[in-house]
């Protein structure tokens, strides 16, 4: 073989075992399902491999599952608005102050390593009936007894918002540190106010970053059914619950397959509007 | 929005993402019988407790082992793909970095079910094999962003230099590629091996019954009640997670200084 065919065949043999692994546990699992969403449950044991539309009538038509569909969006759109309000300000003062950028920027991303789980509990903490804010109005007298405060919608989104608020900051400080300052200075020496240098600005420049941050919010939000049961009430199941339950709950496979390819087909569009409008380079630098 | 109030407004973020963590610690502590406020002392018996807890000390054995090899699998593939790309033109590149990613593009429940159904149909039942296999596939596309962007700051001269001297590429590897990304390869691993133990929305859909990790152990404490233990096992868990990941930036920097990068 000629030294330049060595050459050309060296990547393919690095990239060959994670390729591998990307197509035999993620590829072909995907098309499976897809299959298997035709499938028949059976009572018994096996399903039973067949073409039917029945588990897609089902999770298309049925009601129930539209309702929580449509309620998954909007947890996922008011987290991440939430987000997007609380996590830009921050970003933008990170990115601009004076003092030391790397720790500031290090303790707001901090929480990415701490335990998701232990993150999403410790809310139980604070809002219990036993928690720290019935301890304290109770203790002032503003309460005369506890009150539950937690298992319902705006729980789970508050736990959503604390989970998801890092990926946020970081994508909003990436695209506001590739900002030349020089800009804004210009801006403002134009005749600019400082608050008209950021909107006509900074702001659009940084959009990128913003539209980065939303999207792994939106797409992980929508995704999540550990928040809504361990901070949501019984009627406040996600959209990702309904696949939980189908699958290792009622067993039903061929139905949980559905309900699956049907969130990924959600919030995959999304992904891909995202793509073809911006690209995935932005998503590439936040992350990495 | 003046200086002065952005300031209390990042000041209440910070606060916002501290606080509730701050009172698990706090919590942690605790004397109180049920572990609730208010505080009635400072005391460590929850800790005791902990370490004398079967369950939680078996469910951490099991989250080391398949975090440790999660990190080791994901980290050898991870690092061979992310030499293929930094180093070679590939045709269709950047097909194939999507194709790469994408366990990460794919909602997590989806890569759930998908793996255990078709594993399932392939024999392999809810085993450690299927929950490592699903560790792995969602953790290399972390080690492959991580150590992409590092290593693409490695000059290539000193190996020319050590081929030149009559290195062959395997030596030329070992003793100069290799050490010079130890802090990438260090990074991913450390990476992978934190989200493996953190993971708790794929391993409840892989697990075999019994077998429970320190996440899904603490998932099934919380259906009760929330007991001090559960505090104290965040705790743990913090300074872990916090620590450990702290401790490896900062020996990836030692090494850096001390290779000269």
């Amino acid at each position: 073989m000629s030294v330049e065919a060595r050459e050309a065949r060296q990547p393919w043999i690095l990239l060959t075992p994670a390729l591998t692994a990307v197509t035999l546990l993620l590829f072909v699992p995907l098309l499976f399902i897809v299959v298997y969403s035709f499938w028949l449950s059976s009572a018994t044991g096996a399903d039973i491999p067949a073409f039917s539309m029945q588990n897609w009538q089902e999770a298309l038509t049925d009601a129930f599952y539209r309702d929580i569909l449509l309620n998954t969006l909007k947890i996922a759109a008011i987290t991440t608005i939430v987000c997007a309000l609380m996590g830009y300000p921050a970003a933008y003062f990170i990115a601009r102050s004076k003092g030391n950028k790397a720790l500031l920027l290090l303790l707001l991303i901090l929480p990415f390593w701490i335990s998701y789980i232990i993150r999403t509990m410790s809310w139980i903490n604070i809002l219990g009936t036993s928690g720290a804010l019935n301890t304290l109005l109770v203790g002032a007298g503003i309460l005369s007894e506890p009150v539950q405060m937690l298992y319902n919608e705006t729980t789970v989104i508050l736990g959503l918002v604390h989970f998801l608020l890092p990926f946020m900051v970081l994508n909003v400080f990436v695209s506001l540190e590739g900002i030349d300052t020089n800009l804004e200075d210009a801006a403002t020496s134009l005749g600019a106010t400082r608050w008209q240098a950021f909107l006509q600005v900074t702001l659009p420049l940084s959009l990128p970053g913003l539209a980065a941050g939303s999207l792994l919010c939106f797409v992980l939000g929508a995704g999540t059914y550990i928040t809504p049961m361990v901070l949501g009430g019984p009627r406040d199941a996600m959209f990702a619950n309904l696949v939980y339950e189908a699958i290792i709950t009622q067993l039903n496979w061929p139905l949980g397959s559905a309900l699956s390819l049907m969130l990924l087909i959600v919030l995959g569009a999304l992904v891909l509007i995202y793509n073809r409008y911006l690209g995935m380079a932005q998503l590439m630098k936040g992350l990495g | 929005m003046g200086w002065g109030a952005l300031r209390l407004y990042t000041l209440l973020v910070y606060g916002f993402m501290f606080l509730p963590v701050g009172v698990v610690v706090l919590l942690s502590f605790n004397a109180s019988q049920f572990g609730s406020f208010p505080m009635t002392g400072f005391s460590f018996r929850w800790f005791v407790e902990l370490a004398q807890n079967d369950a939680i000390l078996r469910a951490f054995r099991t989250s080391l082992i398949l975090g440790a090899l999660t990190a080791l699998i994901s980290t050898t593939l991870g690092v061979l793909a992310s030499l293929a790309l930094v180093r070679y033109r590939v045709p269709g590149e950047n097909y194939i970095s999507t194709l790469l990613i994408a366990p990460i593009l794919v909602p997590e429940v989806v890569l759930a079910v998908a793996l255990l159904l078709f594993l399932n149909f392939l024999e392999v039942n809810k085993s450690f094999t299927l929950l490592l296999l699903g560790h792995v596939i969602f953790t290399l596309p972390f080690v492959i962003l991580v150590v992409q962007a590092r290593l693409v700051s490695i000059r290539r001269d000193i190996e020319e230099a050590a081929q030149s001297l009559g290195a062959s590429p395997v030596q030329t590897f070992f003793q100069i590629t290799l050490p010079l990304m130890m802090p990438a390869v260090l990074a991913g691993a450390l990476f992978a091996f934190t989200i493996s133990f953190d993971d708790i929305t794929g391993t409840l859909f892989w697990k075999p019954g019994g077998v429970e990790t320190v996440p899904t152990q603490i998932f099934s404490m919380l259906r009760n009640s929330i007991s001090p233990e559960i505090n104290a096992l965040g705790t743990v868990m913090i300074v872990m997670t916090v620590g450990l990941p702290l401790l490896g930036l900062a020996l990836a920097r030692a090494l850096a200084i001390r290779s000269g990068g």
